[in-house]
């Protein structure tokens, strides 16, 4: 009888997955699978000798060395810059906080190729910081990756230095520890999981950048994952790509198992309730003057973009933004299309990975009675986080070679990038929703069932009032990601409806006339778009980013 | 403040008319009180009424807005936290889960950069004051509530308080551990002779362990003096319920009350439920309404002559029921007089 009940149970929970796992196994374990076939079996037989000489390149040993210090030192850099910010803008109490929130999470979302573009126009020789010396050097890279990742530190740190209960802190000053034996003993401990967590997952995403590394790297610096794309539309060395991508794979499932089980220490059943922040004070002096950095680092390039896009021949003028109205020879639409086109995918990208996050979100966070049910939860948990990390060049170029012949012939579908652009979003939302989920007392929903609340019911008045808020952030969320995608879509984009990202980037290979001008008011453009949902975002006041 | 006054005043804490706001609405005001060294105050209210954020407010977790404290005779005032020598000891104990036992007690010691064979010995002192050797190596995870707060306090005390804080210590316990934990913590306190201010909001665990006991109620002091003192004369109705009285009377009822037991008449009386007793003679007489079998009584409710429904006790036994008439004997030093409101 229990063992009906729990088959029952672990029934549900498969019917539940059902059309994620579809979806997932279609349109990435399908893609991805067939890319790495392509390379590891070229000619219908296992050639392993391939791979062991793809490794053996004098060339790929400098991109892997290259991807993993300028990954390590990003991340590096953005822990120890991120965490004076995250105590100055959780923890203390300041005019303009929210705003100042909201404009760090900016650069997060904004489209790698606005950064890179952002990048070049501030370092290239005749750039405000030409000087330096900087333009395609390694240390750009490593400045544009902390860029971005820095509020993912922020946020992921801040979230939980907010929620901290503040009693063991107050337990320990009260036993003679000073605010620095405070930090060092107490404070520091208790945030190590969600330091070491943001820090995996920033290293995950440095280590899988793709656009900013493209534009500012050229061919000198190259990490495995624009060398994957080098190696298969440049140089169509499949073989090569694909053993790259298989050693990618491989770190990166690698990655997120460390992070899952850094997760699960976390206790889900803690009290999150947000402390009263004191005021800025003098005291503070230190964690300000440090801020500076990372917010100059924010706001010199974003600010560097605006004043770039406006600048004409040396003159202030308009005629870039007038100019992305009209059709121009290197485009086949005009930038106003473009940016029409990037809305309507995102649209459909958003309900999408709305619809699958969701879905997953509720399987994965529903307590598990017994072991198997457990087991089965914690798999598809780390199944659905794949995306994060495996390279969007992959699923891009895999869409390609295995969605081509009936049945499943999408080449043409206009939802093919808008799936791609979801399946990309997909962890980010359900890291959003299944925190807000997984938070709720499961003994609520048992209360509601034993009053009589059917299930629909129960989802109704408990769930639905937790995660409403969550599951709008995480359409911010997933709209500016679907906005800003570039490794996915610029495979699979149709040549007759480019979206904004790739049109920026076509601009910026075709120097001379106003492309330059017009691939910066592009991306003024498509920067504000994305800030505006943003700061909608922001105001939802969600713990998102918080809980990888 | 000469030298001499500190050390007249060497472990005495003194709150001079004391008060503390929290985001700008008054949580505690007017409250002077004196605990001299080695005294254990109990400060008693019900919650809201002010004592936690009053204990936080000596401990310097949060800023006072009026009046002062001084501990060995110096104010507290701009002294943070860390260095006014006060342990405060949570009602949850706070121990730091990544710690063990031994870390979490060894802490105090080790911020105050003691030895290391120091830190060892006092550690195995105090976990033997609290009943805890050899769980040195436990995690607090793995500890009971009791012996959670055991590792409190053994904690607090590591940190040679100048004053012991303690937030409703017991109130986490169930009833049978915190009687029990409540004697323990009375012979570790008058061994350890640390001046200590304990907050609850449990009459028993007051009595239980303090020496002197001030009651609060809607952030003020309304009674403050011996244990014993505030127990036998209650300054008003409310402060007597709150003190475990059963009820107070009023008017001819008291009068009816005071002179059966041979009390002067003219105020209101507090009664406890023991105070009248049935089952043999005396002055009062009564019909049952109720009757009901406790651990060591039987406890009934009786509508008496002149007093109206009442609460009484008789010895296990007695047969008594409904609507049985009944005679009452009521016990002086079960009651007390309160001035007339």
């Amino acid at each position: 009888m229990r063992s009906r009940a729990e088959g029952a149970r672990l029934l549900t929970l498969l019917g539940l997955a059902a059309l994620p796992l579809v979806v997932l196994g279609v349109f990435f374990v399908l893609p991805v699978s067939g890319m790495l076939a392509r390379g590891l079996w070229p000619d219908g037989s296992l050639d392993l000798a391939g791979v062991v000489e793809v490794f053996g390149r004098p060339r790929v040993h400098r991109v892997l060395w290259f991807t993993l210090w300028s990954a390590g030192l990003g991340t590096l850099l953005s822990v120890l810059l991120g965490l004076p910010v995250a105590h100055l803008l959780y923890r203390r109490r300041f005019p303009g906080r929210g705003a100042l929130r909201a404009a760090l999470l900016v650069p997060f979302v904004l489209p790698t190729v606005v950064v890179g573009v952002a990048f070049r126009r501030l370092l290239a020789t005749g750039g405000p910081l030409g000087g330096l010396g900087l333009d395609g050097s390694a240390a750009a890279i490593v400045a544009a990756l902390v860029f971005f990742n820095v509020a993912v530190v922020v946020r992921a740190v801040g979230s939980t230095w907010e929620s901290l209960d503040p009693r063991p802190a107050e337990a320990a000053a009260a036993l003679g520890a000073s605010p620095r034996q405070v930090l060092w003993t107490v404070t520091l401990p208790a945030l190590r999981p969600a330091v070491v967590s943001a820090a995996s997952v920033v290293f995950l995403f440095c280590a899988t950048a793709f656009g900013v590394v493209l534009t500012l790297g050229g061919l000198r610096y190259s990490t495995v994952e624009t060398e994957i794309y080098l190696l298969t539309t440049n140089l169509l060395d499949l073989q090569a790509a694909a053993a790259l991508a298989l050693l990618q794979l491989v770190v990166v499932v690698a990655l997120l198992l460390v992070t899952q089980r850094l997760r699960r220490t976390a206790d889900p059943a803690r009290e999150h309730r947000v402390g009263h922040a004191p005021q800025l004070g003098r005291r503070d002096l230190p964690a300000v003057l440090v801020s500076l950095v990372p917010l100059a680092l924010v706001v010199v390039p974003l600010a560097g973009l605006v004043v770039g896009s406006v600048r004409v021949e040396g003159e202030w003028s308009l005629a870039a933004y007038r100019a992305l109205t009209r059709p121009t020879a290197v485009l086949p639409a005009t930038v106003q299309d473009a940016l029409v086109t990037s809305l309507r995918t995102a649209v459909d990208a958003t309900w999408m990975s709305l619809l699958l996050g969701l879905l997953v979100a509720a399987v994965v966070t529903r307590r598990s009675r017994s072991r198997a049910e457990r087991r089965t939860r914690a798999l598809l948990d780390g199944l659905f986080m794949l995306p994060l990390g495996v390279s969007a060049v992959m699923v891009g170029f895999g869409f390609l070679i295995t969605l081509d012949r009936p049945p499943l012939d999408l080449r043409d579908s206009p939802l093919l990038v808008p799936i791609a652009q979801a399946l990309v979003a997909l962890p980010l939302v359900v890291r959003t929703l299944a925190p807000a989920l997984g938070g709720i007392d499961d003994r609520q929903r048992q209360a509601a069932a034993s009053l009589g609340a059917p299930p629909w019911r129960v989802a109704l008045t408990v769930d639905l009032p937790v995660v409403w808020r969550p599951l709008l952030a995480a359409a911010g969320f997933a709209f500016a990601v679907s906005l800003g995608e570039f490794g996915a879509t610029s495979f699979l984009v149709r040549e007759d409806h480019p979206t904004l990202p790739v049109v920026i980037y076509r601009l910026l290979g075709r120097p001379g006339d106003l492309n330059a001008e017009m691939a910066l008011a592009a991306s003024v453009v498509l920067a504000a778009t994305t800030a505006v949902v943003m700061l909608a975002v922001e105001r939802l006041r969600v713990r998102s980013l918080g809980a990888w | 403040m000469t030298p001499a006054t500190t050390v007249e005043h060497a472990g005495e804490l003194r709150l001079e008319d004391v008060g503390l706001d929290y985001d700008g609405v008054p949580v505690v005001r007017d409250v002077s009180l004196t605990v001299p060294a080695g005294g254990v105050l109990a400060v008693l209210g019900p919650s809201g009424s002010g004592k936690s954020t009053l204990l936080r407010g000596i401990a310097g977790l949060e800023p006072l807005t009026e009046g002062r404290v001084l501990l060995d005779g110096r104010d507290l005032a701009g002294v943070p936290t860390h260095r006014r020598g006060c342990a405060l000891m949570f009602q949850d104990g706070q121990l730091f889960a990544h710690l063990t036992v031994a870390q979490n007690v060894g802490y105090p010691l080790k911020v105050r950069r003691a030895p290391a064979d120091e830190v060892r010995r006092r550690v195995a002192e105090l976990l033997d004051l609290v009943g805890l050797s050899s769980y040195d190596d436990r995690l607090p995870a793995t500890l009971s509530g009791g012996e959670r707060q055991r590792v409190a306090l053994a904690r607090a005390l590591a940190a040679d308080p100048k004053a012991l804080l303690l937030d409703e210590p017991l109130s986490a316990l169930d009833a049978t551990l915190r009687a029990r934990l409540a004697e323990d913590l009375r012979g570790i306190l008058s061994d350890a002779g640390t001046t200590t201010v304990l907050v609850t909001h449990e009459q028993e665990e007051a009595f239980a362990v303090a020496d002197t006991m001030a009651v609060m109620r809607a952030g003020r002091v309304v009674q403050h003096g011996s244990v014993a003192e505030v127990w036998r004369a209650p300054v008003d109705a409310e402060t007597a319920l709150f003190l475990g009285y059963a009820s107070v009377l009023t008017g001819d009822a008291a009068g009816s009350v005071l002179a059966a037991a041979g009390l002067a008449t003219g105020g209101d009386v507090a009664v406890r439920r023991s105070a009248l007793r049935a089952g043999g003679e005396g002055p009062l007489s009564g019909v049952v309404v109720a009757a009901r079998s406790a651990a060591e009584q039987l406890r009934l409710l009786v509508d008496v002559t002149g007093v109206g429904r009442i609460e009484a006790v008789a010895p296990l036994g007695s047969h008594l029921g409904p609507g049985d008439v009944v005679r009452l004997a009521v016990d002086a030093t079960r009651l007390a007089t309160l001035a007339p409101s």
